[in-house]
């Protein structure tokens, strides 16, 4: 069957909670248990039968980096892989709708939707084969995951038929009481019908628009969100199926979720990609747990690395320096005996000797198999809430100090010590 | 002549380190305290140490350095402690013996102590008492000392000034005649509040400045400053005495039995104890390292004390006058600012602010 999938990238604008990382690099391309963050869901959709092509989606400008990812992507998984550029925000739904003359192209019988911002073990086939069994062949399916009640709110609450496998009764995007602890992974597999259900949304859009422009400002009727707008309405109608995963998952908002993420990919590589984790042989550095080094990386035999660490391109770790649950990007420079734990470590960021870059890890509470992770807003109460450490490009940090819990822009020269603070 | 050392009080102020021997025996620059005292202390052929606690530590310490240094040194046992001045009563009969004048001590302050010349300045002024006084930066913080310029007598004692009147305060260390024992009773009693005034009033006192560096190290802030004077005077004086080398860093004592690893950078002002071992890829300055403690490779320590028999894991750091009791055990890659902590305790989180871990 010839199949399609489409990964929403999003733009500029969005992953604000991605700061001061997205300024580099767009979210999308930043670098995860090695690779960039929608590479993973690249592969994931080249595995699967009958996959024809694989489209990337959002309103960034094209540009150089976005560009180079999708030929070498191309060439890696052998597949073609284009961008489609949306002219304005146009949602979740929005993109899809504009773009199904191209994601329906070469007869398409059914198509993925994935999320860029989620980490995943992306079941695809298997939602796949679910299809197969319980639905009708023109049903859509939602892959759904549990969480805890409390977290769930800040998620697509499902509800779903017990009786009948699994058939969704109702919908509610990030409701403000529970509803369910069936939450949406932003994983989606449809067959061409949706476009109905969105054309019926964009119509009804189209004639709010002709009875408020006056009043109202002008608002596209092209702006349409999957969830509020599409989901909502499609449950009760039995066309819409939950498929749900034990495996892993989470959302990737902030910069701390990557490091969670990394752990979560990195853990899968020792079935997926064992060549992609770092081994302890003589002569390299002591490698405690998952560890990924880029080849060009350059490290000292008597540094200790792991678990869930990531190391970038011509990244240099000097002697006796200690990683641990950290990302360090391309270029950067860890001097002698620096302690590096729950940070991520910006392009060409330099770290003199004996200082220590420290973070607060933000992980889902160990004991709930349903927590997820809080990406919640930096300040709570007027205080910085304790998160991972983040050196922007290019910082500089002095040897012996202690930077700690905190956020540091590109391109600062730090003199001191800091604790808790926003380095602008 | 006689001497007899204040060694009685709790040592409350430098917990933890006093909850495992008592201040006079905690090693400063690596001999005991009372050991700088009973050393410098010319002349003096009896000492008697006043204690209240922990007196059999202190007794069996004092049997091997009356050998060593051949002097008597008696105990003077209080059931309850006296304070400052109470213990001068209990000792009477060994003080009074003689009829010489005899010097007094507060066993936690540290200087190049200036025995001789306190006798000397003594026996010229012809007055009951002499006391050393020394200048400080802010006496706001001190009780100060007013005095004659010329003659030295003390007019007058003023607690935390107000108004510059001096900048000389009590530097702990006395002579006096056996005569002042006739204004001591036997009883809990202070001599700076209750029986300098009246002496200092009789015209009966006087004061002798210091040269030199002081420093009252009772508490541990106070405590790693004064090695900093120490090891500078010592720099002064025996140059031979501090360690040199690669990775040494200004004035850096360094027992002969401790081994350090390679690529350490340590010092300035680090006194490392007997039977220490500071690991590979040590940073330290500012620190006092007491005997047989373990600094693991790669860690970072800055204005700590670190207690005897203590293991310190790698790629700790420590800073902002963190004090390890005895025993402590921190595990690695731990971050310690300012805490202090009990002994025989084993640390596994780590302490971003000052505390104290019970
Ligand atoms: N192409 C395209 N992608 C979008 C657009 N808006 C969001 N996305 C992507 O869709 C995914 C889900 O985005 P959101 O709906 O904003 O995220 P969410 O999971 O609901 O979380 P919130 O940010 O809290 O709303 C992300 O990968 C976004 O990058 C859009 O207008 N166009
Ligand atoms: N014999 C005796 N000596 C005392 C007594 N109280 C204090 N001292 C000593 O007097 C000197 C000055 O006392 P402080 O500076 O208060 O020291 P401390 O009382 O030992 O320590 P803190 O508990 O920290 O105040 C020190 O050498 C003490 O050992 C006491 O009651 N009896
Ligand atoms: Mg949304
Ligand atoms: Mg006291």
């Amino acid at each position: 069957m010839p199949l399609k999938a489409v990964i929403l990238i999003g733009g500029p604008q969005k992953g604000t909670r991605f700061r001061p990382l997205s300024f580099e690099v767009p979210k999308p391309l930043f670098p995860v248990a090695g690779v960039p963050m929608v590479q993973h869901h690249i592969e994931a959709c080249a595995k699967v039968p009958g996959m024809k092509e694989i489209l990337l989606m959002g309103f960034y400008q094209p540009h150089e980096a976005l560009s180079r990812f999708l030929v070498s992507a191309q060439q890696e998984f052998k597949i073609p892989i284009r961008y489609l550029q949306e002219y304005a925000a146009l949602g979740t739904g929005g993109g899809i709708y504009h773009f199904r003359d191209q994601i329906l192209s070469g007869g398409a019988e059914a198509f993925f939707v994935l999320n860029a911002d989620v980490c995943s073990e992306f079941p695809l086939q298997e939602m796949l084969e679910f299809r197969q069994q319980h639905g009708d062949a023109h049903s859509f399916v939602i892959l759904g995951t549990t969480a805890n009640r409390t977290q769930a709110l800040n998620y697509g609450c499902i509800v779903a038929n017990a009786d009948t496998q699994e058939v969704l009764r109702h919908y509610v995007e990030k409701p403000s009481t529970f509803v369910s602890e069936i939450i949406n992974c932003g994983i989606y597999l449809f067959t061409p019908a949706i476009f109905q259900h969105i054309g019926e949304v964009f119509q009804r859009n189209q004639q709010e628009l002709v009875l408020e422009e006056s009043s109202n400002g002008w608002q596209r009727a092209e702006v349409i969100r999957l969830e509020q707008d599409v989901f909502t309405a499609l449950a009760g109608s039995g066309k819409l199926y939950v498929y749900k995963t034990d495996g892993f998952w989470s959302q990737i908002k902030s910069a701390g979720s990557a490091i969670y993420a990394s752990r979560l990919y990195l853990n899968q590589y020792s079935k997926s990609h064992p060549e992609r984790l770092a081994q302890n042989k003589p002569g390299g550095p002591i490698i405690r747990g998952n560890v990924y080094i880029h080849p060009t990386a350059s490290i000292d035999s008597t540094a200790v690395l792991g678990p869930n660490v990531s190391i970038g391109e011509g990244v240099t770790v000097g002697a006796g320096v200690r990683v641990r649950e950290s990302i360090v990007l391309h270029g950067a420079s860890l001097h002698d005996h620096t302690c590096v734990l729950n940070t991520i470590v910006g392009w060409d960021s330099t770290i003199g000797r004996w200082a220590r870059v420290e973070g607060t890890p933000s992980d889902p509470n160990p004991n709930d198999p349903y927590a997820k992770i809080d990406s919640e807003t930096l300040f709570r109460d007027g205080r910085l809430t304790p998160s991972i450490t983040i050196l922007g490009c290019s910082v500089t940090i002095p040897a012996e100090v202690v930077i700690l819990n905190s956020i540091v822009l590109p391109h600062k020269e730090l003199s001191r010590s800091y604790k808790n603070q926003i380095i602008l | 002549m006689r001497a007899l050392i204040l060694v009685g009080g709790f040592g409350t102020r430098l917990r933890p380190l006093t909850l495992s021997r008592p201040k006079p025996l905690v090693e400063f620059c690596n001999k005991a305290l009372l050991l700088h005292q009973l050393e410098a202390a010319a002349g003096v052929s009896h000492v008697v140490l006043a204690v209240s606690y922990m007196s059999e530590a202190l007794g069996a310490a004092m049997r091997e350095q009356e050998q060593r240094l051949g002097i008597r040194i008696s105990l003077s046992h209080e059931k309850e402690p006296l304070g400052t001045a109470g213990p001068l009563a209990l000792a009477r009969d060994l003080l009074a013996e003689g009829g010489e004048p005899f010097f007094v001590l507060n066993s936690d302050v540290i200087c190049e102590f200036p025995f001789a010349a306190l006798a000397r300045f003594h026996r010229q002024h012809g007055g009951e008492g002499s006391l050393v006084v020394t200048r400080v930066e802010e006496p706001a913080k001190y009780g100060v000392v007013v005095s004659e310029a010329d003659t030295g007598r003390i007019c007058r004692f003023v607690e935390k000034p107000r108004v510059f009147v001096s900048n000389k305060i009590n530097a702990g260390l006395y002579i006096f005649n056996p005569g002042i024992l006739q204004r001591i009773q036997l009883r809990p009693t202070s001599i700076e509040k209750e029986i300098f005034p009246a002496m200092a009033q009789e015209g009966q006192l006087y004061a002798m400045e210091l040269q030199g560096f002081w420093m009252d190290i009772g508490q541990p802030k106070d405590f790693l400053t004064g090695m900093c004077m120490y090891l500078q005077a010592l720099r002064a004086q025996h140059p031979e005495k501090l360690h040199s080398g690669p990775g040494v860093v200004g004035n850096v004592l360094v027992d002969p039995s401790a081994k350090i690893g390679a690529n350490c950078v340590i010092g300035p002002n680090v006194t490392i104890g007997a039977g220490v071992v500071v690991e590979d890829g040590v940073r330290i300055k500012r620190c006092t390292v007491l005997k047989g403690a373990r600094i693991r490779s790669h860690s970072w320590l800055e204005s700590c004390i670190v207690g005897w028999s203590c293991s310190v894991g790698q790629w700790v750091r420590m800073e902002n006058v963190t004090v390890l009791g005895e025993d402590v055990i921190v595990n690695d890659e731990l971050y310690l600012n300012g805490a202090n902590v009990l002994p025989h305790k084993s640390i596994a989180e780590s302490v971003p602010e000052p505390r104290i871990i019970m």
